[in-house]
C-alpha cells in the first residue's frame, strides 16, 4: 500500500502495509535510525517522536494512522548542521552520555519547551518521565532542558 | 602532598573543558549503533532456547514438514572449534551439544537464520527440541557445586568476639539486578573473504570476543575481526555476554553465507542475559562499649547461577572488600559462589561490591544505632588513616581521600542538624522523613594481580600525514573515554584536544588494552596514553630540537606503544591473599534523604549527596555524570529493582515489569568530586565508574531507618519489606 508521510518537512512516499509500525517505517524505510527501539512496547521512550507537535511511542503507532500528521524525529531538530538550543544545551552541560535514550529525550524535551509551560525542576520531570535513562541519574538532562528554556527566554 | 581539591567547572588552572567528543553526533542521530547500521543482504538470526531449568538434550532440529529451504539451522554439531565461550573456565558452551545438559532456562540450544524478519520466525516455530528433565537447584545454600571459595583472616577473631561488648549478628540479602543498557544486545557478522568473520557490535571487551571467536570457530588473529559500533551503554552487561552472542551470529553468518543481523529485543535481553550476583550475608561485628571496632567475622554465600562466567573473580571483590574502609585488626572472611539452575551471572557496575557495601554500611549503621553514637562520630573513629593496613596487609598511604568525603557529603548535606532535627520532631503521621549516611570504597583496577597479568598496551600515533592518533581497545559505552583520553594525550602533549584523534575500536587497527572494566580506563589506559605521548614528545623534541606543538606534522610516522608495569609497591599474591588488593582505590560518601508512608509502605528518596575521591578529575562534567548515574543506580537497588524467579526463570522479564527509576523517583542528586591523587599513576587518576553504585544504598536504608525506625535486611526495600519489617516492630503493631 503507497502512503505519504510528512517527515522533518519532508515528504516522503512508501509502499508498506498500514500496520507497520512508525518506528520501522523511520527506520528502514526512510533510513532515519536516529530513533531508537529499547523495549518495543512503550515503556522506554527511546523511540519517541513528534506526532502534530505530540510526544508519541513510535514503536506502538501503526504507521496507517499517522499518515496525514507532521512528524518530528530526532534529525529534524538541527538545521544545515548547527545543533538547536536544546541540542547545545545537552551537549553543554553533559545531557547525553550512551546517547541512546537522547533522540527520544530531546523529542521530549523539544515538546516541552514548544509547551511553554515554566521550566521548573518539577515540569521538567513530569515531561520526560516517560523517557527512561539509565546513565545520567537524570540530572543532566534536566539541567540541559532548564537551560535550554533560560536561553531561549 | 597535594591538597586536596574539590573540583569546580572548569577547573581552574585547566584547560577549558572540551564537549563529549561524540556528542554531537548522539544528538543528531547521526551517530551508528549496531542496529543502525545497513548491512545489504543481511540474515536475521535468532536463537532457540531452553524453556527448563535443567534437562539433557536429546535431540533438536526442524519438524520433518517444515520446508527448510532458504533456511540455515546450526547446532553444536556445526562448531568448528572447540565448543566454549572462552573466559575464566572453558564450562559454557556455546551451544548446548545432544547429549549435553541444559543448566538454566533460556540457555542457547541452536541458532536459525532467514532471509527477513518473518521468515526466521516462522523457521523458529519449527524447531523442536527434545529433553529428558533433570531435577534442578534454586538455593545456593543448598547447592552442592562450588564455582570458587576465598578464605581471609588475620588477627584473632574468636579471642576478640569473645571480649566484646555488643556483637551485631545479622542476616542480608540481595537480589538479582539487571544492568538494563538502554539498548539492547546487537551483533552483525560478516563473513570474510579469509575465510573468517568480522563482527559489529555493542560491546565493552573486543578482545575478550576475538579470544573467544579465535577458540570456537577455530580462527587465527587476522581472520577474527571485532568492530564497536557505538554502545548504548553497558554497566557490565556487556562484558562477557557479547561473545556468545558474537559467536552464534559468526556461525550463522558462516553456515548461510551471508551477513547475519543478531538484535535482541528487551525480553530476550532480560530473560537470558547475566544479571548481578545474589548473595546471603553474615555478618558479626564485635565492638566494645566506647564504640571500638574490634572484629568482624563475615561470610558471603553468592549465587553464580549456570555457569561460572565471571563469579570467582565477583566474588573475590566481595571478599576483598568486606569490612568497608574501616580499619579492623581482626577480621575473618569466608566467602563462596554456588553454581544454581539460573542464568549465569556475571558483571555489573560495581561487581560484588554493592552486596557486601550494603552490608558492611548498615552493621556500622546499626552499631551506631544500638549505642546511640551518631553515625558520622562513629565513622570517623573507625575509617582508615595513612599507614593503617587492609585485611589482606596492604598499606593505605597513598590517595587516601575517605576523610574528605565523609567530611564534605555530611557538612554539605548538615548531617548532624538535619538528624538531629528529624529525631526531635519524632515520628509523627503517616509520612516521615529520615536521613541516612554510608561510607564505600572501590578498588580501581583490575584486583590483585589481575593487571600484571593482563599486560594492556595503549599506542600514541603520528601518522606520516602529521596527524596524532590515540589507539586503544578501551571502548566508549557513554562513560567519555572518546573525550577523556585525547584530553590527556592533547595536555601531555602540548596540542588543542581537537588535534588528537582516537581510532576505532576495531582489533585489526587497536592494541589490546585490557577490558573496559573494573573502573580501570581512566587511570590504567589513560596512564599508559600519558606515558606513550611523554615518550612521543621526548622522541619528536629531540629530533627536531624544537617544541612538539611547532615540529609534530613533519615528524611523523612514529608509534609509541606503552606496556603496562606494575604500580610502584605494589604486589599481591593470589593464592594467600596478601597484599595489595588493588593498585588504589576510589572513596566515596552518600547522604541520603527519604521520606517513608507507614500505611503503604512506600519509600520515596528525596534527595541524595555523594562525595567521590577520584583521584584526579579529567573532566568533571563526564565524571559527575558517573557519579550521578551511579548513584540512581544504586538507589534503583535499594528501592525497586528486583528479579522475581519461578522455576528458575524470571517472572518480570519485561520493561513494564522490570522497573527502574524514572525521572520522578530520581532524588535530587549532587555529586561533590574530591581530588587526591594516585601518585602511581603519572596522571593521578583513580577512576570512577564503580565507586559511587557502592555507596547509596547503605544510605537509603540508614535513612528509611531514621524515618521509621526498623532495619530493612533485604534489598529492594519494597512497600511489602517495609510493611513487614513495621509489623514486627511493637511500637507500630496496632
Amino acid at each position: 500500500m503507497k502512503m505519504a508521510l510528512q517527515v522533518n518537512g519532508e515528504r516522503h512516499v512508501v509502499g508498506v502495509s498500514g500496520a507497520r509500525r512508525l518506528l520501522d517505517v523511520l527506520r528502514e524505510d526512510l533510513g532515519l535510525t536516529g530513533t531508537k527501539e529499547g523495549c518495543g512496547e512503550g515503556e522506554c521512550g527511546a523511540c519517541s517522536v513528534l506526532v502534530d507537535g505530540a510526544v508519541v511511542d513510535s514503536c506502538l503507532v501503526p504507521v496507517g494512522q499517522v499518515t496525514d500528521a507532521s512528524i518530528v524525529t530526532v534529525e529534524g531538530l538541527a538545521a544545515d548542521g548547527v545543533l538547536n538550543p536544546l541540542q547545545q544545551a545537552f551537549l553543554d552541560t553533559g545531557g547525553a552520555q550512551c546517547g541512546m535514550c537522547t533522540p527520544g529525550m530531546l523529542i521530549a524535551g523539544q515538546a516541552f519547551l514548544a509547551s511553554g509551560e515554566e521550566a521548573t525542576d518539577d515540569h521538567i520531570r513530569e515531561a520526560i518521565a516517560g523517557n527512561l535513562c539509565r546513565c545520567t541519574g537524570y540530572t543532566k538532562i534536566i539541567e540541559a532542558i532548564a537551560l535550554a528554556a533560560e536561553r531561549s527566554a | 602532598m597535594v591538597d586536596t581539591i574539590v573540583a569546580r567547572r572548569p577547573v581552574p588552572g585547566r584547560a577549558q573543558l572540551p564537549p563529549r567528543r561524540e556528542g554531537p553526533a548522539k544528538l543528531t542521530g547521526a551517530a551508528t549503533f549496531t542496529d543502525d547500521l545497513v548491512v545489504p543482504g543481511a540474515w536475521y538470526g535468532l536463537t532457540i532456547r531452553s524453556t527448563e531449568p535443567r534437562a539433557r538434550l536429546v535431540s533438536v532440529g526442524f519438524d520433518h514438514q517444515f520446508d527448510a529451504h532458504d533456511v540455515v539451522l546450526v547446532t553444536a554439531d556445526d562448531i568448528p572449534g572447540e565448543n566454549v565461550v572462552s573466559l575464566i573456565s572453558d564450562d559454557q558452551p556455546v551451544l548446548v551439544p545432544i547429549g549435553g545438559e541444559i543448566r538454566h532456562f533460556a540457555e542457547p540450544l541452536a541458532l536459525v537464520a532467514a532471509p527477513d524478519r518473518s521468515a526466521v520466525r516462522a523457521a523458529r516455530a519449527h524447531v523442536i527440541v527434545a529433553t529428558e528433565p533433570l531435577d534442578p537447584v534454586f538455593d545456593p545454600l543448598e547447592s552442592r557445586e562450588e564455582f570458587s571459595r576465598y578464605e581471609l583472616e588475620r588477627g584473632d577473631v574468636d579471642e576478640a568476639m569473645a571480649a566484646a561488648d555488643l556483637i551485631v549478628d545479622e542476616i542480608y540479602r540481595v537480589g538479582h539486578q539487571e544492568q538494563l543498557y538502554i539498548e539492547n544486545q546487537a551483533m552483525i557478522a560478516i563473513p570474510r573473504e579469509d575465510g573468517g568473520v568480522t563482527v559489529h557490535g555493542s560491546l565493552q571487551c573486543p578482545y575478550y570476543i576475538h579470544r573467544a571467536m579465535k577458540r570456537a570457530l577455530r580462527l587465527d588473529d587476522d581472520q577474527a575481526v571485532v568492530i564497536q559500533e557505538e554502545t548504548g551503554g553497558g554497566f557490565g552487561g556487556k562484558e562477557e555476554y557479547p561473545s556468545m552472542i558474537a559467536l552464534h551470529a559468526a556461525l550463522l553468518a558462516r553456515k548461510c553465507g551471508k551477513p547475519v543481523r543478531m538484535i535482541y529485543g528487551r525480553n530476550e535481553d532480560i530473560s537470558a542475559t547475566t544479571k548481578r550476583h545474589p548473595a546471603i550475608i553474615h555478618y558479626r561485628t564485635g565492638v566494645a562499649g566506647d564504640g571500638r571496632l574490634l572484629a568482624h567475622d563475615i561470610e558471603i554465600v553468592v549465587d553464580g547461577g549456570a555457569y561460572r562466567t565471571l563469579t570467582p573473580v565477583v566474588l573475590s571483590r566481595a571478599v576483598l572488600q568486606a569490612g568497608g574502609p574501616y580499619h579492623c585488626r581482626n577480621i575473618r572472611v569466608r566467602g563462596r559462589a554456588m553454581a544454581t539452575n539460573t542464568p549465569p551471572n556475571g558483571a555489573f557496575r560495581g561487581f560484588g561490591a554493592p552486596q557486601i557495601g550494603f552490608a558492611d554500611e548498615t552493621q556500622v549503621n546499626r552499631v551506631a544505632a544500638t549505642l546511640d553514637i551518631s553515625p558520622l562520630v562513629l565513622r570517623r573513629q573507625w575509617i582508615y588513616r595513612q599507614g593503617d593496613t587492609t585485611p589482606t596487609g596492604g598499606r593505605l598511604d597513598d590517595s587516601l581521600g575517605l576523610s574528605d568525603v565523609l567530611e564534605a557529603a555530611t557538612g554539605t548535606t548538615q548531617f548532624e542538624a538535619n538528624r538531629a532535627r528529624a529525631a526531635s520532631q519524632g515520628r509523627v503521621g503517616p509520612v516521615t522523613s529520615g536521613i541516612g549516611l554510608a561510607l564505600g570504597w572501590h578498588g580501581a583496577g583490575l584486583g590483585g594481580s589481575g593487571e600484571v597479568r593482563t599486560a594492556a598496551v595503549a599506542s600514541v600515533e603520528l601518522t606520516a600525514d602529521g596527524r596524532i592518533r590515540i589507539l586503544t581497545g578501551s571502548t566508549e559505552m557513554g562513560q567519555g573515554t572518546k573525550t577523556i583520553l585525547p584530553q590527556l594525550v592533547a595536555e601531555e602533549l602540548g596540542v588543542p584536544y581537537t588535534d588528537v584523534e582516537i581510532a576505532p575500536q576495531d582489533t585489526s587497527v587497536v592494541p589490546d588494552s585490557g577490558p573496559t572494566v573494573s573502573s580501570r580506563t581512566a587511570m590504567v589506559v589513560g596512564g599508559l596514553l600519558v606515558g606513550a605521548a611523554r615518550h612521543l614528545r621526548r622522541e619528536v623534541e629531540e629530533r627536531t630540537g624544537a617544541p612538539f606543538a611547532e615540529a609534530y606534522k613533519k615528524a611523523g610516522p612514529l608509534r609509541i606503544d606503552e606496556r603496562f608495569r606494575p604500580y610502584p609497591n605494589v604486589t599481591f599474591d593470589d593464592e594467600q591473599l596478601r597484599g595489595d588488593a588493588y593498585p588504589a582505590y576510589g572513596w566515596g560518601a552518600a547522604v541520603a534523604r527519604v521520606e517513608v508512608d507507614r500505611d503503604t509502605g512506600e519509600v520515596h528518596v528525596i534527595e541524595c549527596t555523594a562525595a567521590d575521591d577520584l583521584g584526579r578529575v579529567i573532566h568533571p562534567v563526564l565524571a559527575e555524570g558517573q557519579v550521578e548515574g551511579g548513584t540512581l543506580q544504586a538507589i534503583g537497588y535499594a528501592t525497586i529493582e528486583e528479579i522475581k524467579l519461578q522455576g528458575g526463570r524470571y517472572l518480570n522479564d519485561r520493561l513494564a515489569t522490570y522497573l527502574i527509576p524514572t525521572s520522578l523517583d530520581a532524588p535530587k542528586i549532587t555529586s561533590i568530586l574530591v581530588e587526591k591523587p594516585f601518585t602511581g599513576a603519572p596522571h593521578g587518576a583513580k577512576g570512577v565508574g564503580e565507586l559511587p553504585i557502592n555507596v547509596a544504598a547503605p544510605a537509603v536504608v540508614a535513612a528509611i531507618h531514621d524515618a521509621i525506625g526498623v532495619w530493612i535486611n533485604e534489598l529492594p526495600a519494597t512497600p511489602e519489606r517495609v510493611l513487614q519489617a513495621l509489623g514486627s516492630f511493637p511500637e507500630h503493631a496496632s
